[in-house]
């Protein structure tokens, strides 16, 4: 049924929609706004001329979206065959496959970050692994790495590339791989010619979620990441819980906004929130 | 020649006659299958593994992590049970998480009402802004959060959480809703008028029930959106009103026991309880 039956007048639309308008006010609009107000404070741009004037400071930011993207590329290259297998596969697996996707998903962020912790550990079940089946002498320092940063995000991320792209390949006719059967194309052409390009909309409104997701991070890097793997997020928790240094931590929270509004921004035609969570459940 | 026979070539230097034959087509072809379904698993295990991995973690009788598991005791639950700090964190998320699902889920339907079937000058700018908390790095949120309400004294208060969690939660409450709003035959609520029932009497009587499966599916999500929450707990937690999140964030990392294991054990299997029922509800016809 369609959705074009407006018959709410004006007034009780309004009425109905106030509350949810003074909570996004409260819990949402103005603190934001203060804080980016925060970031000008004393009339001066000193606090972004600092960002980018401190080398160590760009390097945050230029790592924060090199990480982004590599956990980006990471999540399509294990997501896309996952997607791709449970549109493909007979109901009853394919469910069995959604629950893989879903138990992690809904698992709180802490409770996977502390497995990584366990599983990356010095004494961990990894290296325990490497050094009992002697591939290594001494236990690898996995954990407070870059690596394990983006392995850890990785598999916290990868569901919201799974979701789309399978949601979008779920909807396609099979008639259009059929067509293409039919005129000749071998399955590597039809996949190649018919099924990707159909996916694409899935596989960018899936990269956009991770890539966003990615950069504002903070449990996950906060915990697995050293010192010397710090993004953004780590970097503003940092300045405000140790440093007590709110400006600076408002404009670093300032222009990480930014980046995130402009990314969401360029690919908003391909970005749907609700097809993406609508396939949750 | 062909992306396919080019393909074939370069990976199989045999015969062009042993290629064509249908045997070989057969063979190659589920081969493939069982490649796909081998990568496939080894990624599925690697989604699952690290959610599933605290639990043997939990029931391990050693005092450090332990893999596998050495003996089988039930001693860590009695230490998260039996630890004030860890009560006291799991009952004041709760309360928080029960609040939110209330707020959320009475908020955010009376406003996918409104978007769906109300006549609002700035709908699409209003949903925009309802789902911003979720695009809004969370980091962002925490931090803007305790900046308005450490003047007001409301971190580690249970206003503080409802207001910033209501608004993490309602993003879920909003899509949820909308789509089973959008499945409903609005006709319904025309006769229901038509035969002399008001608006709230159309609503509780005909609309409610309708899309009941929905709004219940969206309250779990609202109570996992709160619950599970961190980092924003994090941020507007304090020491008279710390969060689960909180505790088990400081926990992993500066005092890694099993208790945390057994804490994760109890919360994967309450995510997945309500998950379920989420599922069986919004899987049940509204009809039905």
């Amino acid at each position: 049924m369609t959705s074009s039956a407006r018959f709410y007048s004006q007034a009780t639309s309004i009425w109905l929609a106030t509350p949810l308008m003074l909570a996004l006010l409260a819990g949402f609009v103005y603190p934001v706004a203060r804080l980016i107000a925060l970031s000008f404070s004393g009339g001066t741009l000193n606090h972004y001329r600092r960002i980018f004037t401190e080398p160590l400071h760009l390097s945050v930011l230029l790592s924060t979206v090199e990480v982004a993207a590599v956990v980006t590329m990471a999540c399509l290259a294990l997501g896309f065959p996952v997607a791709y297998l449970m549109a493909k596969l007979s109901k009853g697996l394919a469910m069995v496959t959604a629950a893989c996707v879903f138990i992690p998903l809904w698992t709180s962020i802490l409770i996977r970050s502390y497995a990584w912790v366990v599983l990356l550990q010095r004494h961990g079940l990894i290296n325990g692994l490497l050094v009992k089946s002697g591939i290594v002498d001494d236990p690898l320092k996995l954990i407070y790495t870059q690596g394990a940063v983006v392995v850890a995000m990785t598999h916290v991320l990868l569901p919201f590339m799974i979701l789309p792209i399978y949601s979008g390949l779920r909807g396609m006719s099979p008639d259009y791989l059929r067509a293409a059967r039919n005129l000749g194309a071998g399955p590597t052409r039809a996949f190649l010619e018919v099924t990707v390009p159909l996916s694409l909309p899935g596989v960018f409104a899936g990269s956009v979620m991770c890539f966003v997701l990615a950069l504002g991070f903070y449990i996950t890097p906060a915990l697995v990441g050293g010192p010397s793997s710090m993004l953004m997020a780590t970097l503003i928790g940092q300045q405000t819980t140790v440093l007590l240094d709110w400006p600076f931590a408002a404009a670093l929270s300032t222009l990480l906004l930014a980046v995130t509004v402009i990314s969401v921004l360029l690919f908003r035609r391909t970005l749907s929130f609700s097809k993406g969570l609508n396939s949750v459940h | 020649m062909s992306i396919d026979q080019a393909h074939d070539k370069a990976h199989f230097p045999l015969p062009r006659r042993v290629i064509a034959s249908p045997a070989f087509r057969t063979y190659s072809r589920a081969l493939g299958t069982i490649a796909t379904g081998a990568l496939v698993g080894c990624i599925l295990i690697f989604l699952l593994l690290p959610t599933l991995i605290v639990i043997p973690m939990s029931i391990s009788e050693t005092d450090y992590i332990q893999f596998p598991p050495r003996g089988l005791t039930l001693k860590w639950y009695g230490a998260y049970f039996g630890d004030a700090d860890w009560m006291a964190a799991t009952w004041f998320s709760l309360k928080i998480a029960l609040a939110t699902t209330a707020t959320a889920t009475v908020v955010g339907t009376m406003a996918a009402l409104a978007i769906v079937r109300g006549n609002l000058p700035f709908r699409s700018f209003l949903q925009t802004l309802a789902l911003g908390p979720m695009i809004v790095p969370h980091i962002i949120l925490g931090v803007a959060l305790y900046l308005s309400f450490s003047p007001l004294q409301l971190t580690g208060s249970l206003l503080g959480f409802l207001v910033a969690h209501t608004v993490l939660a309602v993003p879920y409450v909003i899509i949820t809703v909308t789509a089973s709003l959008q499945k409903f035959d609005p006709a319904l609520e025309l006769a229901a008028l038509n035969c002399g029932a008001n608006r709230l009497q159309a609503f509780f009587l005909v609309i409610l029930p309708n899309i009941a499966p929905g709004v219940a599916a969206a309250a779990v999500f609202a109570f996992l959106a709160s619950f599970d929450e961190a980092t924003v707990a994090f941020f507007i937690s304090d020491t008279g009103g710390k969060s689960i999140g909180r505790k088990m964030f400081e926990d992993i990392d500066f005092n890694l026991t099993p208790i945390i294991a057994a804490a994760s054990t109890i919360l994967v299997a309450t995510s997945l309880l309500l998950m379920g029922a989420a599922h069986v509800l919004n899987v049940r016809k509204p009809s039905a």
